[in-house]
């Protein structure tokens, strides 16, 4: 594992280079395949009968009328497709050992426990008719009382589910010493105690969901479209619960578009349309609609923090206690439970604090499931540790980004062991301070926020940070398993070369809509010196990629990047034996430049690595016992999380008189480590900056006190549009990753971790000489304006 | 989603539609632009049986100069309508709140008449066409009359048609200046939370978006300015005697103090215009 | 019902259910793909193509409503080469687009904002584009490459 890219890049050297992606064209011109895109002769359409209440009996389904409409080939109940589970749909993290998972069927039987529960499907001939004969299914509910309020329903007033003890599905701690955390309290000089809501949150995905389930009639096999961002997982996973033989089953994800965590799941509809499929011996297909979509796929977030620092007089932290309920919704989808903890290491954010207690209880409501959304726990550890570490600044009276450079992890403590028991591979948090107060001009915007507020100005500025330090590259195999997550960690890569010297890789990482087509040819092109357009990549197929853990968690450069590096790298070996064998040469005077091995010093006299790739392939003349073929496989199980860091600075324009907050300049410094492409860098922090401001600002699912969504609809459910957001100034520091040979850790997520807590201080900022002290999430004009009249007593009306 | 079974029908002129809708007014309903109905109809919350696309009835795509007034089609799209010379400068308001309805593809589709006709609170046009005293002209079998922009919204989604009469000419006053639209949303694509559209000159009228279940007149403004108030305190007066909802995106208390705040902007702006 | 509808610059005539949608007809009977449905309240823009020359929905216009127009869609951008569109290309040279999903869309809705403000400023594109909803890019570099395409000197009306 000595090798890196970064070394082999002497060879074609378009690592670190802004390359276009290569996979823009299909998707420019139309002609990339989404699965509703799919033209499938023969395909039934499915659509889902839900449950219009939170908590309901199902008391009857009657499917008669629907039955006999046009175009109608089937129309089932959940007792009708009871026999078609082997077992109820999977959570894959049982965070405790006690952990309370109700069952969860992809149909409902006797009970619906959300708003979107589904109670029964028809099948038609098209979608219309489906959805036409849908609505004629009749359906008798009991209406019951619901859970819908988080806090409510940790006290069990109502019970989500009729036979559950109660609404508690876990608790879970982390208190590596609680004395100490008890005696920092004791003795600290200054204490805040902060209460933060995280709102639920939808995905929205541009695209919604889709499936399509072709079962191959001579085979026996079922090849299963989907727009999911795990192919690999899914497949196991229905095949655990459909009860088809996993090899027997076979997922495609053509393009997908994008998925944020909402595409990182095992839902109904794939079951279903498995299900279907094999029961009819047809091909089933479902596209789910955007007010589908709001209810049927999983939400993000759904967390009361509290949270509590004890400090020193100058402000040194001395322990951080924090404790959270966490909405799970009605039922533990696949890694539900868990993604809390993905936060609970990281409540000291990047500061060093000695003393640590973390618990969270995870609670059952009737709302839709939660699952991992875009940063999954780390968002919501930023955004507590650093709108809690803004209330200590102004408790102290002291500079906000003073108190952080006061506390943070020093560069030189690296590796850093954290209170919570992690190894921080490497940082160098106050540099990427330094560069974002130099980039946003932090001094200036101090003294035009004073002159505002002096001259009475209606519209205040206000000027928010956020340092973040995030855990990603998900994960050690064997952290894993102490979590208690059912899968590893690692990812699998083949690099082969055919007899024409052109390049395939075969990863098990899912892209949908980060590029590792592009960031993976560019890999593999500096290893092997063959132009990046020579490099194809087969992923996103099971039959082409058997095995693979998929992308989530910011993990498939710093795992299946290395993957495809490390095989790559045993490749070039293989050549090199070869290259050695023709030039009459020692292999270790070989050096491979510019897609020739050559012999240190006589370049001319090289051999080509496409020469090799052929000669490997006729096999005519190879050393004695080395095999046919120039392919080397892969599989690399990280040995740590990658710790990206950095920080964001927000500048917000208040307008008193009617609360609306504009976001006017936003500076984001990022430290991935090294850099494969900038520019796809760049982008996914900027896409992430939008997803955190957009928590912030705009986005809520909310329900009313019965456990109706009242965001079915993207005229509801405020997704930013570009007129709502400012450019961006991105800077970067690059401090490598010790933990991988690549030095690279992961960016697709830090955006939306460092963003949220940004905005949100920035506009409390704005308004903190006026006494307000927080905003809940979203900030909303007429919350902002209500924080204003509470916290003094003139008016904000007309002055 | 798609929209329920409908009968579609085109028509070819005025007549033809009035005809068709005479047959079942109830269940049927004219499509424009299609941009309030069809969402409504996808939604499943329309489900009319018979649709009369008015869409390319020749001659209702117009704004003209017409003397003492400027007189537009009723299916002048609101793209048209934002760039047209005689509407620019006769009735700025009117092409300025045209070119904030929804976004570009909705302008390029949408029409005044339908946008009036649907009736909708948290639409702009209505507004505008009452700040500015409009004269709504509809026909219908019983021929065609002429109905005060003040008559005309009645509440919510509910206007002074018949349903056997389609609205054909929108008529407003020349406003060159002492004009102002203010419009206040979390997204710019989404109706206004509140809007304002004000007109000073002559007897100055202020209208509000989205205050009440109908379009309607800031009467408490209008009357402190008629006896001379300045704008400060007129708009003081913005939500006197009104009703707003409550809503996911703001509540009615909130409704009622931006009407004070946007009122008086748009005073101040308005006044501006002047000179 | 029977609508003949130019799309591209192909002319064909098709019997059409009357509720069947500008975007499903362009889908499902034309076989172009390539524009794609996100939302169901006009609000995303993913089913954005240009109706003589402006952007429209075509999830909020009947195919009916279509008939005897001309449509063009993403899949007549791009020349018969294969050459890729101005505005394709300044997508492709800033990363405009990351899942592609919200792009055929987007770039329709940009060929008419150019049309009509052929040289626009930032903040006339950001509002140009309110009516696409990106969930990847956070709309800098689309915003950068619609400024790029627009001061290319291309864009050939």
């Amino acid at each position: 594992m000595s090798a890196t890219v970064l070394e082999g890049h002497g060879t074609a050297g378009v690592v670190g280079t802004r390359m276009l992606r290569r996979e823009d064209p299909a998707l420019l011109s139309g002609e990339a395949r989404f699965v509703h895109d799919l033209v499938v002769p023969g395909a039934l359409h499915m659509a889902v009968v839900r449950s219009p209440y939170a908590h309901a009996r199902i008391t009857s389904v009657d499917v008669s009328v629907a039955l006999g409409m046009p175009g109608v080939v089937a129309a089932l109940t959940g007792a009708d497709l009871a026999g078609e589970w082997a077992s109820p749909m999977p959570c894959a993290w049982p965070v405790t050992a006690d952990m309370q998972s109700p069952e969860h069927l992809p149909v409902a039987l006797r009970e619906a426990c959300y708003v979107g529960d589904a109670v029964a499907v028809v099948l038609a001939g098209s979608q219309a008719e489906a959805q036409d004969a849908a609505a004629a299914v009749a359906v008798d509910y009991e209406e019951l009382p619901a859970a819908v309020d988080l806090e409510d329903a940790a006290r069990d007033g109502v019970l989500a589910h009729l036979d559950a003890p109660s609404n508690r599905a876990y608790t879970w701690e982390l208190i590596p010493d609680p004395e100490a955390v008890r005696r920092a309290f004791d003795d600290a000089a200054v204490t805040v105690k902060e209460r933060y809501v995280q709102q639920r949150l939808i995905p929205a995905a541009m695209e919604p969901r889709g499936v399509c389930v072709v079962p191959q009639p001579f085979g026996g096999e079922y090849v299963v479209y989907s727009s999911t961002q795990i192919p690999h997982i899914l497949r196991t996973m229905l095949g655990m619960t459909a009860g088809v033989p996993e090899e027997r089953i076979r997922v495609i994800a053509p393009s997908v578009g994008g998925g944020f965590g909402s595409k990182l799941d095992v839902y109904a509809e794939e079951l279903l349309c498995l299900a279907l499929a094999r029961r009819l011996r047809r091909p089933v297909r479902w596209s789910e609609e955007r007010s589908e979509a709001a209810q049927a796929t999983i939400h993000g977030r759904g967390q009361v923090q509290d949270i509590e620092l004890a400090a020193d007089a100058d402000g040194r932290v001395k322990a951080v206690r924090v404790h959270l309920l966490a909405d799970m919704g009605a039922y533990l989808q696949l890694v539900t439970p868990g993604v809390p903890i993905l936060g609970a290491f990281l409540y000291h954010g990047t500061y060093d604090v000695p003393a640590y207690s973390f618990t969270c209880t995870g609670v059952f409501t009737n709302k839709t499931p939660t699952d991992a959304y875009r940063g999954a726990g780390r968002p919501e550890a930023t955004y507590a540790i650093e709108r809690a570490m803004d209330a200590l600044a102004r408790k102290l009276g002291m500079d906000p980004a003073e108190l952080r450079r006061r506390n943070f992890i020093g560069a030189d403590k690296f590796p850093y062991s954290s209170v919570a028991g992690l190894v921080f591979d490497s940082g160098d948090y106050e540099a990427a301070l330094d560069k974002a107060l130099g980039l946003v001009g932090y001094e200036a915007l101090r003294q035009e926020q004073a002159q505002r507020r002096s001259d009475g100005a209606t519209k205040l500025l206000g000027v928010g940070l956020s340092s973040y330090v995030e855990m990603c590259g998900l994960a050690p195999s064997r952290v894993l398993a102490s979590l208690h997550y059912v899968a590893g960690g690692w990812e699998t890569a083949t690099v082969r070369m055919l007899p024409t010297g052109k390049v395939q890789v075969v990863t098990g990482a899912t892209p949908h809509g980060q590029g590792h087509v592009t960031s993976w040819s560019m890999i593999v092109a500096d290893k092997l010196g063959v132009p990046p357009d020579d490099v194809e990549v087969l992923h996103s197929d099971t039959g082409l990629s058997p095995l693979g853990l998929d992308t989530y968690g910011s993990r498939s450069l710093s795992v299946g990047g290395t993957a495809i590096a490390l095989a790559a790298d045993r490749l070039v070996d293989k050549a090199r034996l070869l290259a050695a064998y023709r030039l009459e040469a020692a292999p270790e005077d070989l050096e491979l430049s510019d897609g020739q091995f050559a012999v240190r010093g006589t370049p001319s006299t090289g051999i080509g690595i496409g020469t090799l790739a052929f000669e490997a392939f006729t096999a005519h003349d190879l050393p004695e016992g080395m095999e046919p073929n120039l392919e080397a496989s892969a599989t690399y199980d990280p040995t740590n999380f990658t710790f990206p860091f950095g920080t964001h600075v927000a500048v917000v324009e208040v307008d008193t008189e009617t609360g609306r907050v504009d976001l006017v300049r936003y500076v984001g410094v990022d430290d991935c480590g090294n850099q494969i492409n900038p520019l796809i860098v760049d982008g996914q922090v900027h896409g992430g900056i939008a997803q955190g401001v957009a928590q912030a600002l705009y986005e809520e699912a909310s329900y009313d006190e019965r456990g109706n969504l009242l965001t079915t609809t993207l005229a509801d459910y405020l997704v930013p549009a570009a007129s709502d957001l400012p450019s961006f100034t991105l800077g970067r520091t690059v401090t490598p990753s010790p933990s991988n040979p690549l030095g690279v850790k992961g960016v697709g997520e830090a955006g939306t971790i460092a963003s949220t807590p940004a905005v949100v201080n920035a506009v409390v900022d704005a308004l903190s000489h006026l006494g307000v002290e927080d905003l809940e999430m979203p900030v909303t004009p007429e919350r902002v304006w209500r924080s204003i009249g509470a916290a003094a007593p003139v008016p904000g009306g007309a002055r | 989603m798609i929209p329920a079974s409908f009968e579609y029908r085109r028509a070819g002129s005025v007549e033809e539609a009035l005809g068709w809708l005479s047959e079942d007014p109830d269940s049927t309903k004219l499509l424009a632009g299609g941009h309030s109905l069809l969402p409504l109809m996808k939604l499943r919350l329309a489900t009319p049986g018979v649709l009369v696309d008015v869409g390319r009835v020749p001659g209702l795509s117009y704004v003209r100069d017409a003397g003492d007034h400027v007189a537009i089609g009723a299916l002048t799209r609101h793209r048209d309508l934002e760039i047209s010379e005689v509407a620019r400068a006769s009735v700025p308001l009117l092409a300025h709140v045209a070119g904030q309805v929804g976004d570009p593809q909705v302008r390029h589709r949408g029409t005044i008449g339908g946008s009036l006709a649907h009736g909708d609170p948290a639409s702009d046009l209505p507004a505008a066409v009452l700040a500015l005293d409009a004269t709504l002209v509809a026909d219908g079998p019983r021929g065609r009359r002429e109905i005060a922009a003040d008559d005309f919204f009645r509440g919510f989604l509910e206007t002074a048609l018949e349903p056997d009469e389609m609205l054909t000419e929108i008529r407003v006053r020349k406003a060159p200046s002492g004009w102002a639209f203010q419009k206040f949303n979390r997204r710019a694509q989404d109706w206004a939370i509140v809007g304002v559209a004000a007109v000073l000159d002559g007897d100055p009228r202020v209208a509000l978006v989205n205050m009440g279940s109908t379009t309607l007149r800031a009467r408490g403004t209008e009357e402190a300015l008629a006896a001379g108030a300045d704008p400060t305190d007129a708009a003081a007066r913005a939500a006197d005697g009104l009703e707003p909802s409550s809503d996911l995106h703001a509540s009615a208390e909130y409704r009622r103090h931006l009407a004070t705040v946007l009122v008086r902007r748009a005073l101040v702006e308005a006044a501006a215009t002047r000179g | 019902m029977r609508v003949t509808v130019t799309v591209n610059g192909t002319t064909e005539t098709h019997d059409v259910e009357a509720r069947m949608l500008l975007v499903q007809y362009l889908r499902e009977v034309r076989g172009l793909t390539g524009t794609n449905i996100g939302c169901d309240t006009t609000s995303c823009g993913a089913c954005t193509v240009l109706l003589d020359g402006e952007s429209v929905k075509s999830c909020t216009l009947l195919a009916a409503q279509a008939d005897g127009e001309e449509i063009t869609t993403i899949e007549g951008m791009a020349a018969p080469d294969g050459t890729l569109h101005p505005i394709q290309e300044a997508f492709h040279q800033h990363h405009g687009l990351q899942c592609g999903f919200c792009t055929p869309g987007m770039v329709m809705a940009v060929a008419s904002l150019l049309k009509e403000h052929p040289d626009p400023s930032e903040a006339e594109v950001r509002e140009g584009l309110e009516g696409n909803l990106c969930r990847c890019t956070g709309y800098h570099n689309i915003v950068q490459a619609v400024l790029s395409a627009a001061h290319s000197g291309e864009l050939v009306p």
